[in-house]
């Protein structure tokens, strides 16, 4: 008589242990897929930087041509460059949460820091050259941490940002053009 | 036999561990438990041990937290090169396995002062191979170049660059000196007495129902009311009461110092950043006492070893005398090589009229001239009350001083000279260093 009930009382927890353990499941499977979130990310980053491009330094520097852009805004009080105001972006995130993280990456960097690293980098980058219009997305270890990485082409959006590139004395290519890939955002999600 | 060692065990632990925990717990002197001796940094706070290690649990961060709670605000006016934002990003993993660059502690280990390197560096010193090896791929210039010669005068600095980069070599390169001075040369501090005199509202007087003490035949009371009459002070309204009666509603004879901070905020909070006032700082966790030169690790005058450093070692009470403050006041105190030989500088001798002075009022140099220069803020001139602020690494002096009279290609040369320095400018630099050479170099090809 004892021996059932203990086995009864067993048996029971062992159930109740596997049904909660199936309700967490279940919670996670309700959230939005990786693919998702990073594209949702990237539309208002590039939103973002593409209205500041734009409407900021495009108009003020080039067509009012009443203040510059400069890599070092502070000390020549000036306009910081579209790609470092996407790059604090990043910085404020980076300060702010680990759930996502992103940077500015090239295969023709005009800071080498900013050449891609790791194998997927390079594979991403080079894919959104090969197959423009298209965005590159995979699963990738680092630090013995797992993440979905997504990489999107940055494009030359408006004349200044070819002309520019090419006349830096860092760049490696001189001959972009409007509309032409510079380099890629590179979003990352950790997983699990 | 037994029984007695048992109990003898027993009781010399318990008399060792209460002996401890006496220190640990109740004395203010925790010297038992120091590990090894502190950096140059820190020496003068190293009694104050909770305002580092805030907590006995807790991992990296509880350091980390500690190091930013002071040294935070400096690493973002040095527009960090190196900061740890750079290095939060997953891609950077493999280089934080080398070197864990997002924390302080990585380069800056604290308590093994024999291996201790210039600026808290406890890192060998070609620790920039480990992210950095492949820099002459990109840079050839530097083909050849030993990693231990990355932070050389003149070269490259971890954290502040502001002086160094790149553009702003070749900005500066040319060898002409500024025609003008700016404001770190500013000696009279714009008055700010008629905008006090106009708002008495905005300093913050006291009303009390005590009074000074009368000067009736009182020799020293004689004299400090007429210090201070003729003090700014008196100027703009500020009385006896409102320093000596400030708390309590009772007579004072001697204020604490945040009577001072009070109305000098700023000032104090620079002060108390400074290697002279970091053991008043607010930040500590334990207050300590002010610092005194016996217990320092520089050369000082005997005759000053037991001076308490607060406001009143440079600046009087009462009388009002910023032209001792300004170099007597140190040479008080400092008798190191580089304060011994000021007086045989030009910095000394030279005869100026800078920018606002007449021919007539033409002034020469002070210690505070380098050392704790003027500064913009607001539209208002202030004085930088940390002496230490562009001290270490000594590149930090080109833009707020050195440059508003020499070029910047002869300041770096003459930083880099150690001897130099130390007989205080007097000669020429012994060598030139290359960094705007360099610089320019690659704008030509």
């Amino acid at each position: 008589m004892k021996k059932l009930s203990l086995s009864l009382i067993a048996s029971t927890i062992a159930l109740s242990v596997l049904g909660l353990s199936a309700c967490g499941d279940k919670a996670e499977t309700t959230g939005i897929a990786p693919k998702q979130f990073t594209d949702a990310l990237h539309l208002v980053m590039d939103s973002d930087r593409a209205v500041y491009t734009k409407k900021v330094v495009g108009r003020l520097v080039k067509e009012e041509k009443v203040i510059k852009a400069s890599e070092h805004f502070m000390d020549d009080k000036a306009l910081p460059l579209p790609a470092q105001m996407f790059r604090f972006g990043s910085e404020v995130v980076a300060e702010k949460t680990d759930e996502f993280s992103y940077s500015l990456q090239s295969l023709w960097p005009i800071n080498k820091q900013n050449a891609p690293r790791t194998e997927m980098e390079k594979k991403g980058l080079q894919f959104i050259v090969d197959n423009p219009g298209q965005n590159f997305y995979g699963e990738e270890e680092l630090g013995g941490k797992k993440y979905f990485t997504a990489i999107y082409a940055d494009v030359a959006v408006a004349p200044v940002c070819a002309s520019c590139h090419n006349d830096h004395k860092d760049s490696p290519r001189t001959d972009f053009k409007v509309g032409d890939i510079l380099g890629g955002v590179v979003i990352r999600v950790p997983l699990g | 036999m037994n029984r007695l060692s048992f109990s003898l065990w027993i009781f010399i632990t318990l008399l060792l561990s209460g002996y401890l925990a006496y220190v640990l717990f109740v004395s203010e002197d925790k010297s038992e438990f120091i590990v090894g001796e502190a950096s140059h940094g820190h020496y003068q706070i190293e009694m104050s041990c909770s305002t580092c290690h805030t907590s006995p649990f807790g991992g990296e961060e509880v350091l980390q937290d500690a190091c930013l709670t002071c040294h935070k605000d400096e690493l973002e006016e040095a527009n960090d090169s190196h900061p740890i934002k750079k290095f939060t990003d997953p891609r950077n993993a493999d280089r934080l396995a080398k070197l864990d660059a997002t924390q302080c502690v990585t380069c800056h280990r604290e308590h093994q002062n024999e291996q201790t390197h210039p600026m808290g560096v406890s890192l060998p010193e070609d620790f920039c191979f480990e992210c950095h090896e492949d820099v002459a791929e990109n840079r050839p210039s530097h083909e050849g170049m030993g990693f231990e010669t990355c932070a050389s005068a003149g070269c490259h600095n971890y954290h502040d660059n502001k002086a160094l980069y790149e553009d702003f070599l070749v900005k500066h390169g040319d060898m002409s000196s500024p025609t003008k001075a700016p404001h770190a040369m500013k000696w009279m501090i714009p008055n700010r007495v008629e905008s006090y005199q106009a708002n008495p509202t905005k300093l913050p007087k006291v009303t009390a129902s005590v009074s000074a003490p009368s000067s009736q035949d009182n020799k020293e009371i004689i004299d400090i009311e007429a210090h201070w009459a003729a003090s700014s002070h008196a100027e703009v309204g500020v009385a006896c009461i409102d320093c000596h009666a400030r708390e309590n509603d009772t007579w004072q004879d001697k204020p604490s110092l945040n009577m001072c901070a009070d109305c000098h905020q700023d000032k104090w909070d620079q002060f108390t950043q400074s290697h002279h006032g970091m053991r008043l700082s607010d930040k500590l966790t334990s207050p300590l006492t002010p610092m005194t030169p016996n217990q320092a690790r520089l050369p000082f005058n005997s005759e000053a070893l037991m001076t308490a450093v607060t406001c009143q070692s440079c600046h009087s009470a009462h009388e009002q005398d910023l032209n001792f403050a300004a170099t007597d006041a140190c040479l008080t105190c400092h008798a190191d090589e580089h304060s011994t030989n000021f007086k045989n500088s030009k910095h000394f001798t030279t005869s100026l009229t800078p920018e606002g002075t007449a021919p007539d009022e033409a002034v020469s140099m002070t210690c505070a001239s380098c050392h704790m220069p003027r500064y913009e803020e607001e539209g208002v001139t202030r004085v930088m009350h940390n002496p230490n602020h562009n001290l270490r690494p000594n590149e930090k002096m080109l833009r707020s001083v050195c440059m508003d009279c020499h070029s910047l290609a002869f300041s770096i040369d003459a930083l880099a000279d150690k001897p130099l320095i130390k007989r205080n400018f007097v000669g020429k630099p012994a060598a030139h260093i290359n960094s705007i050479d360099m610089a320019v170099k690659r704008t030509q090809k």
